[in-house]
């Protein structure tokens, strides 16, 4: 069996699709990638479907074996990846790009610097059985992804593909722009619950980032948003960047592995362009909030998913990756000159 | 029929029936949900996602690139001014609840000593009650179950449970539930079931669904015991109880 297995674990490997479309209704939070956008740009660089399963890397990644002939990788979010061969010191790697690995070698994926995630897709994909649907982890109730948890020592990812199919590696051609300024949130569906001076405190304050913030949700500290009817309402659905403001009057933007329904007052939801900002955000970093329409949030959504499209439709082709045969013959500079024509022509 | 529709962002919307928990209102939500159900099963309403009943609403989610709130709504008033079929009726489901000893219903003496009863006044109660299933949520699989007999409503506990076992029967409030996990809860324990209330092993994890009609029926431990067995092992056949299980209790 072909496999990458976790020699030395990270600290917030999780599997992740797209998430778990479709059982909200039985109570099933749908989890899935904090960044669908970090996601898909891997997963195109590795050659896969947008919603095919990879590792959603948090804070710091494993070392993973390579035990096939050979896979192909794509790592993206800023990461300062390492190949590690034999003796040999760790040689670094770029991020934002696929590699080759061999093998024997080990891919360190290392710490992410400046954002909370960051991914990691195989070409071809996991042979893990989806539950429900998706290889999504939901580790509070263990299920999902890779035995329902966060990888440990000596997990055996098993892999579709034996070997990685033909083809040159590819690179995106500068990083994705997230965006920034206010996070965009519509109004509702609880804005009614809020005086007008709390509305106003939420959309004219600076919210910072606490240190409870995980797949579940982020805890913002800042000014105390006033309610005007009170913090409970009788349960109902909670969508994705869902703001709920419990009595404290604190806000609390719901993420992924969100509760399906809940009772405190919502007073507006991100919209869904700046999620992706929202899974990358690390404790300390200070936001705005800044009040758009639906209308206006669904066609920000639909410019940035073409703007994905676009950064894939603009991959560069990238060198191969420092861990493979080449890889000697260029630090020996016996092929320098293919090695700049193609680039040249790309 | 007047709804009120609420923002979740632009991947969602709630349609809010009313700002009470009632028969009537739920059934409107389960009607709705229903409703759109048969509406994509016949390939309409693209782009919808899914659907999430609770008490008094149902969101409505949806994917932004493939359709738009504008566009949604309409047709979703036009589900709601054709008429909703609010008379459905949920599958029965009978849930065999042990009630026997400290260790399976560690509060039934204090419940019966706030409820002014005897604990077998208070399991009667809890029997004789006609459970319906509001809403799933919390964790996967737990229901929200109203329908409680009204001599039986206690607040939560002041002081919450940091673990207590799976399929223990809990009653607060108005509701009953069953935990689908070992988990963290509030409310007071008087009985458990054989039964997973989610299952990971099986096509269709989640036992209960929004709109079941429950009623619970007393076994004793060595029933409990065998049924529990089957359970464990994972052969037993999950529609025994939305019919008839006694088979499975005969010595």
């Amino acid at each position: 069996m072909s496999a990458l297995k976790v020699v030395r674990p990270g600290l917030f490997d999780t599997v992740q699709d797209l998430g778990r479309i479709g059982y909200m209704a039985l109570g099933m939070p749908t989890a899935g990638a904090m960044d669908r956008v970090g996601l898909a740009l891997a997963n195109a660089l590795a050659g896969n479907p947008a919603n095919t399963a990879g590792l959603e890397i948090g804070v710091m990644g494993p070392d993973l074996l390579v035990e096939a002939e050979s896979v192909r990788i794509a790592l993206t979010g800023p990461l300062s990846p390492a190949l590690i061969e034999g003796d040999s010191p760790p040689k670094p790697l770029e991020s934002d790009r696929s590699h080759l690995l061999k093998r024997g070698q080990i891919l360190r994926v290392g710490m992410v610097e400046g954002s909370s995630t960051a991914y990691l897709a195989v070409a071809g994909g996991f042979t893990i059985a989806p539950f429900m649907g998706s290889l999504s982890t939901y580790a509070r109730a263990g299920i999902g992804g890779f035995e329902g948890r966060k990888l440990a020592a000596d997990d055996v990812l098993p892999l579709k593909l034996d070997s990685a199919p033909a083809g040159d590696e590819r690179k995106l051609a500068g990083p994705f722009d997230y965006g920034s300024g206010p996070i965009r949130v519509i109004w509702g569906p609880q804005d009614d619950y809020f005086s007008e001076a709390g509305r106003q405190t939420f959309v004219t304050s600076e919210y910072t980032v606490s240190k409870e913030a995980d797949r579940m949700g982020i805890r913002f500290e800042g000014p105390t948003i006033e309610h005007s009817k009170g913090a409970d309402i009788i349960s109902d659905g909670i969508g994705p960047g869902a703001i709920q403001v419990p009595g404290a009057g604190l806000p609390i933007v719901l993420l992924g592995d969100r509760q399906t329904v809940g009772g405190y007052s919502k007073i507006a939801t991100v919209a869904s362009v700046d999620l992706p900002r929202l899974g990358r955000l690390l404790p300390g970093r200070t936001v705005r909030f800044a009040a758009v329409s639906v209308a206006d949030a669904e066609s920000l959504r639909r410019e940035q998913d073409a703007r994905v499209q676009r950064a894939i439709a603009g991959f560069q082709v990238a060198r191969p990756a420092g861990g493979i045969d080449l890889a000697r013959l260029y630090e020996e500079n016996l092929i320098d000159g293919i090695v700049y024509e193609r680039e040249a022509v790309t | 029929m007047s709804v009120r529709y609420l923002s979740c962002g632009d991947t969602a919307f709630s349609v809010e029936f009313g700002n009470e928990i009632s028969p009537q209102i739920n059934g409107q939500v389960m009607a709705l949900h229903a409703a759109i159900g048969q509406a994509r099963a016949a390939g309409g309403l693209g782009g919808l996602v899914e659907t999430v009943p609770s008490m008094r609403a149902l969101m409505v989610t949806y994917d932004p690139l493939a359709t738009t709130r504008a566009e949604l709504q309409p047709q979703i008033d036009a589900l709601i001014a054709r008429g909703l079929a609010t008379d459905a009726v949920g599958r029965k489901v009978r849930i065999p609840c042990c009630y026997d000893g400290e260790e399976f219903a560690p509060d039934l003496a204090e419940v019966a000593e706030r409820t002014r009863k005897t604990p077998e006044q208070v399991i009667a109660a809890h029997l004789a009650s006609p459970f319906k299933v509001y809403v799933l949520g919390f964790m996967p699989g737990l229901a929200y179950i109203a329908g409680l007999d009204p001599t039986l409503y206690l607040p939560r506990r002041a002081q919450p449970r940091v673990r207590l076992p799976r399929s223990t029967v809990a009653i607060a409030m108005d509701m009953t539930t069953i935990y689908p996990f070992e988990s963290p809860g509030g409310w007071h324990l008087i009985g458990r079931t054989p039964l997973w209330m989610f299952d990971q092993r099986r096509e269709q994890p989640v036992f209960l669904a929004p709109g079941d009609l429950l009623t619970f029926e007393r076994i004793d431990r060595a029933q409990y015991d065998a049924i529990a067995q089957k359970v464990e092992a994972g052969t037993l056949d999950w529609s025994l109880f939305y019919s008839d299980w006694s088979e499975l209790i005969e010595p």
